[in-house]
């Protein structure tokens, strides 16, 4: 283990989390590289080696366009996200390259302050180090198969 | 004939354009619903062909409250059964889905076929001539209820009537051939996954067959003028009212009724452009161009096509104000890569996490939530004016209404 790489990328995921949980959802395309992709799937559609997303970007003009999206024309009731990220494994796989698996639980608040535990999974990322640490891929694969209501805010 | 409804309640004098809310509240209406339209004389979808490929294969699934094995036989036959032990009523398979000889129930070991018929008791004959099930003994007359099962197009259905029409007959030649048109060849699916929405299982039929909600709802179809109702388009409703579609042909709006009508939805259509709207490229894949087509059967099964999108969507009820929304994504065998690219693209429109989809679990949700105190009200559903029938105008509720009238047959109300 790298502990300097290892802090590196905890970083990256921590203020990744904590960005979409102020609602600073503007930031998020910047968490990835200009063609960097973000998809969530289910354990079971991973496991069955289903392509089927839940949602899918590929580069940052789509990351940017869901964010429009979720501000200009979706609409869904006041909600916040808590996400707790935890048992980050890092492996270094080039010089400035490297891949992470960490845990995660978001915890959806709604406005009437009903709690509920919205998501479990893991994240499997594909990070670039430099010039900036980023995603250049990020897949979100849920625990569950099933979403309350609808999944507007990114995991 | 249907026994006399016990539910006391009488629907509002003004008939088709009325939905009283209790429809939604009621405990009794719920259990009712279970015995007249679940396992009464409805058609339910089941699952596609697909997700038993092979002989010997199974997947598990719902009519209703009741769970349900579909298998496929050693020799291609396709078979529904309910998922309960005739022992001691434990569910007979507990996986998902895959292959199997036979179907043990883990309790005691009691084995079935494809069919659902009992096979063997463990230790029928006791042990050493001691215990056992004494000669005389019918566990089969509690067996798991059998379904008619019939498949169309790759679709299977189930009933367990005996006395329901043929599944052609009971979906009509009005919407036959919109199944028809979207199944048109073999296909694979490309995965699922559930939503599960706060409110009773006939605000999601509703929402599914109101054509006008569409795009005042979904303000992406309209920044994007993807589906306006100054479109071409329009909707067929089944001649009882059961079922319906609607769909809207690709033609760019350049009006503006939504801007004169001021409507929240009116666009900005000249400073709002996706950056990559490569994920609204159609490729007219039928050759009508329809590029928007929402088919729903009664009581719980929605086909679309939405651009390349296509899925079967299976309505389960679980309880008076909760319902899943069980979502299969398909292709056809025979796509291309592009295809295939455009269909995990135009995956994001749909879901949850659609773009012009994930507000109809909210919207449902606060209806349930807003006629909390209001049994004694109802629902206004005059669009269109009374009657229930086929339009070229979507600023209609004739499908809902043709929902309700079916539903008051079924409920007897």
């Amino acid at each position: 283990m790298e502990p300097q790489l290892q802090l590196v990328v905890e970083h990256l995921h921590a203020r990744y989390a904590h960005a979409l949980d102020a609602d600073r959802l503007e930031e998020w395309p910047q968490f990835f590289t200009e063609h960097g992709t973000y998809r969530i799937t289910t354990a079971e559609n991973e496991e069955r080696g289903l392509p089927l997303p839940v949602l899918y970007a590929e580069g940052r003009a789509m990351l940017r366009d869901r964010v429009a999206s979720l501000r200009h024309a979706n609409i869904y009731e006041p909600q916040r996200y808590r996400h707790l990220v935890s048992s980050v494994l890092v492996e270094r796989t080039g010089e400035h390259t490297a891949t992470s698996r960490a845990n995660f639980l978001v915890v959806r608040i709604m406005q009437n302050s009903e709690s509920l535990l919205f998501a479990s999974g893991r994240y499997l990322d594909r990070i670039a180090l430099a010039p900036e640490p980023r995603y250049e891929e990020r897949v979100v694969i849920c625990d569950s198969r099933a979403f309350d209501t609808l999944l507007a805010i990114p995991l | 004939m249907l026994r006399r409804s016990t539910l006391q309640r009488a629907w509002p004098a003004e008939g088709a354009t009325r939905v009283p809310y209790w429809v939604y509240q009621d405990e009794d209406v719920y259990r009712e619903e279970q015995e007249r339209i679940w396992r009464g004389a409805a058609w339910s979808y089941l699952c596609l062909e697909a997700e038993l490929p092979e002989p010997q294969s199974f997947i598990t699934t719902f009519v209703g409250d009741m769970p349900v094995v579909v298998t496929r036989d050693a020799n291609g036959a396709l078979h529904a059964w309910e998922n309960r032990c005739a022992h001691r009523g434990a569910l007979v398979c507990m996986e998902a889905r895959g292959k199997a000889e036979r179907f043990a129930c883990i309790y005691h070991n009691w084995v079935y076929d494809h069919e659902g018929n009992l096979a063997t008791v463990a230790f029928r004959r006791g042990i050493a001539g001691k215990g056992g099930l004494p000669a005389d003994s019918k566990p089969e007359t509690q067996a798991p209820k059998k379904l008619r099962v019939a498949s169309l197009h790759g679709l299977v259905f189930g009933t367990l009537s005996p006395s329901a029409p043929s599944l052609e007959d009971y979906i009509g030649p009005d919407i036959l051939p919109r199944i028809r048109r979207v199944m048109k060849k073999p296909v694979k699916v490309l995965g699922t996954y559930t939503q599960i929405l706060p409110n009773n299982w006939k605000l999601y039929m509703d929402n599914v067959k109101d054509t006008y909600h569409a795009s005042l709802l979904h303000l992406f179809f309209t920044r994007f003028r993807i589906n306006r109702l100054t479109q071409k388009g329009g909707v067929f409703v089944s001649k009882d009212g059961a079922h319906h579609c609607t769909f809207t042909e690709m033609v760019e709006d350049t009006g503006d009724a939504y801007e004169k009508d001021g409507m929240r939805s009116a666009g900005s259509s000249k400073d709002f452009r996706l950056e990559n709207p490569e994920l609204l490229e159609q490729a007219d894949e039928f050759g009508d161009r329809v590029s928007i087509q929402i088919l729903s059967l009664f009581p719980g099964f929605v086909l679309h096509q939405i651009r390349n999108s296509l899925a079967a969507r299976q309505v389960v009820p679980k309880g008076v104000e909760r319902t899943e929304l069980h979502w299969t994504l398909f292709g056809f065998e025979d796509d291309d890569p592009a295809m295939q690219r455009r269909r995990i693209l135009q995956a994001n429109l749909v879901g949850p996490a659609g773009y012009i989809s994930m507000e109809d679990g909210a919207a449902t949700g606060f209806v349930q939530r807003g006629v909390a105190a209001s049994a004694d009200r109802a629902s206004v559903i005059e669009m269109g004016g009374s009657t229930i029938g086929s339009s070229d105008s979507r600023v209609t509720e004739t499908a809902v209404r043709g929902l309700w009238q079916t539903w008051r047959r079924y409920m007897d109300l």
